[in-house]
């Protein structure tokens, strides 16, 4: 399990350019950054090295920011490779809220997922020989 | 040896014969020295010279804020300008302001009317007293003022403004009442706690006494617990005196109005008929002694009760309820009649959202839609798109419900509401531009 940041954010010109802004200012490297759009805002989430200084140093540029914990798994990157993760938790009746994938080296790719029952789906997801990023 | 405060806790048989001779000067006063009054009563069959009883006073035709405008600037005046100390205005939002004026014994009055405040908290010579309600034509930063000064209190006129040094004089200078607007009290504490500091142990406030605007229990429960003090609610208004026409005590379970000072009734806004004891409705407020514009059945627009029964503190004089918002701030949508305090009530429900709101009136394809923004609290867990979601869908429900009339709820971004220095702006009505 990993923290990921999440952050609630408006659909006003240049929020998410202050955000990203704020988050350099801390010295905070992102791994990956997504959005979850609607019409009226957008849900940013974010894998980064420092979650919690992430965190307190976009509550201080007044955003309203909360880590969520997510499971990170290591697939390899090659056709079919997130087809056999998914397949497992989908056996196991697990309910994926989310998920998207990021690379973060050549041949890996790592996938984010939130899971309904976070303890259940890290022991199928060991049991079924994947790597779990830290 | 008498003290002032002794009137607090008068038999009421005491206050009403106070009354009663008040009112009787009063409307004579008015009618013979303001031509206005002369005008209203002639026209309207009223004699001045025939109340015998609280009750007839019922027979006098009502003095309106229009009657106030249209009577700017001095014809209101029931003494020559000579005897006149001071004067003040409510802002004219809606147009022409309406002007009060104040002899030297009004000006007495009023601040022993505010100080009642602090000797309803047992305060006096010991208190240092922060004002930071706006001074000027405004009543509130003077009000609270010779309130302060007439309770004993080292006065501090700050006035509006400048957040960082209300917060250095607050932290250095030991204050102990604090008087604003609820709003800016909160913004007050929001600042401090952003600057790192904890205002429970960096102020030394045990009471504020806020008012100028209507704020529900449940802001006042979290400004208690960010600044650990009291908070009282004053109600006054510029067209009848100022803040202190009626003050909050300990309990807080009501207003004791000064009965000494203003004769209050309930009426019915439609019907103009006065209510009984306990229903809600307008209140009417006439002046018992003052001096320079008095007052005399002035209806305030502001809807609030008597509360029967006599309060656990043991003062005498009646309570009138905490405002239920105002007979023009109500909102009309769609054809139903909505307060903001109801609105209020149904947030309150939901520890997911902060107090700060606001309503959003505008028109398409002529229809209203209101548009609800409320700001999520720190321990709101909003990761799912669908979270935020069920909040919004479960806001509107119960509103619906509590309303009969449906709105739409925004979660926006914290602080994405402005806080004012002064009155919060909670309802932005654009209906007039039809989108
Ligand atoms: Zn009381």
């Amino acid at each position: 399990m990993i923290k990921q940041v999440t952050v609630f954010l408006e659909n006003t010109k240049g929020r998410l350019a202050a955000l990203t802004r704020a988050l350099a200012d801390a010295n905070v490297n992102m791994e990956a950054l997504t959005i979850a759009e609607t019409s009226d805002y957008g849900l940013v989430r974010i894998i980064c090295d420092k979650p919690v200084e992430a965190v307190a140093a976009l509550d201080g540029a007044g955003f309203r920011a909360i880590t969520t914990e997510v499971i990170a798994v290591v697939v390899p990157n090659r056709p079919g490779g997130l087809a056999d993760l998914l397949e497992k938790l989908d056996a196991l009746d697990l309910n994926i809220e989310y998920g998207y994938c990021f690379s973060a080296k050549a041949g890996e790719a790592v996938d984010v997922l939130k899971v309904s029952d976070p303890t259940r789906a890290v022991k199928a997801i060991e049991d079924a020989g994947f790597e779990l990023a830290k | 040896m008498k003290k002032p405060q002794d009137i607090l806790t008068a038999p009421h048989e005491e206050l009403e014969a106070i009354q009663l001779e008040g009112i009787k000067k009063t409307v004579i006063k008015c009618y013979e020295n303001v031509p206005f009054y002369h005008k209203l009563y002639d026209e309207a069959g009223f004699d001045p010279y025939a109340i015998e009883s609280l009750d007839d006073l019922a027979k006098a035709p009502f003095t309106t804020k229009q009657d106030l405008r249209d009577n700017y600037p001095f014809k209101m005046f029931a003494v020559p300008q000579e005897d006149v100390r001071e004067i003040h205005m409510s802002s004219g939002t809606t147009g022409i302001a309406t002007v009060g004026g104040y002899t030297e014994h009004d000006l007495d009055i009023w601040g022993d009317c505010f100080a009642r405040g602090v000797w309803y908290a047992d305060g006096g010579p010991k208190d240092v007293m922060h004002v930071c309600y706006g001074y000027g034509l405004f009543t509130g930063g003077l009000g609270a003022h010779y309130g302060g000064v007439k309770a004993g209190c080292t006065t501090i006129p700050m006035s509006a403004g400048n957040t960082e040094r209300q917060i250095r004089v607050l932290r250095e200078m030991g204050s102990t009442i604090l008087c604003c607007t609820p709003s800016y009290a909160m913004y007050l504490a929001d600042t401090a706690i952003a600057m790192g500091l904890d205002p429970k142990k960096d102020f030394h406030l045990r009471v504020g006494i806020h008012g100028a605007e209507a704020f529900s229990d449940n802001f006042r429960a979290e400004l208690e617990k960010k600044l650990g003090y009291k908070v009282l609610d004053v109600y006054g208004l510029t067209e009848t005196m100022g803040p202190g026409v009626a003050i909050e005590c300990m309990e807080q379970n009501g207003l004791h109005l000064a009965e000494d000072h203003f004769y209050a009734e309930i009426i019915d806004p439609k019907t103009g008929e006065v209510l009984p004891e306990g229903e809600w409705g307008e209140l009417v407020l006439t002046t018992i002694d003052r001096e320079a514009t008095p007052v005399v059945r002035y209806r305030t627009r502001d809807i609030t009760r008597i509360i029967p029964g006599e309060c656990a503190c043991g003062r005498t004089h009646r309570r009138i309820d905490r405002l239920h918002g105002r007979t023009d701030d109500m909102l009309i949508i769609r054809g139903v009649n909505v307060f903001p305090s109801q609105i209020e009530d149904v947030m309150k429900t939901f520890p997911q959202v902060s107090s700060w709101y606001q309503i959003e009136l505008t028109r398409r394809n002529h229809l209203d839609v209101v548009t609800l923004k409320v700001e999520p609290n720190p321990d709101f867990d909003f990761d799912e798109v669908r979270a935020i979601e069920q909040l919004q869908r479960d806001i509107s429900d119960r509103l619906k419900s509590a309303l009969s009339v449906g709105l739409r709820v925004r979660i926006v971004e914290p602080k994405s509401i402005p806080r004012s220095e002064g009155k919060a702006v909670r309802v932005i009505d654009s209906r007039g531009d039809d989108q």
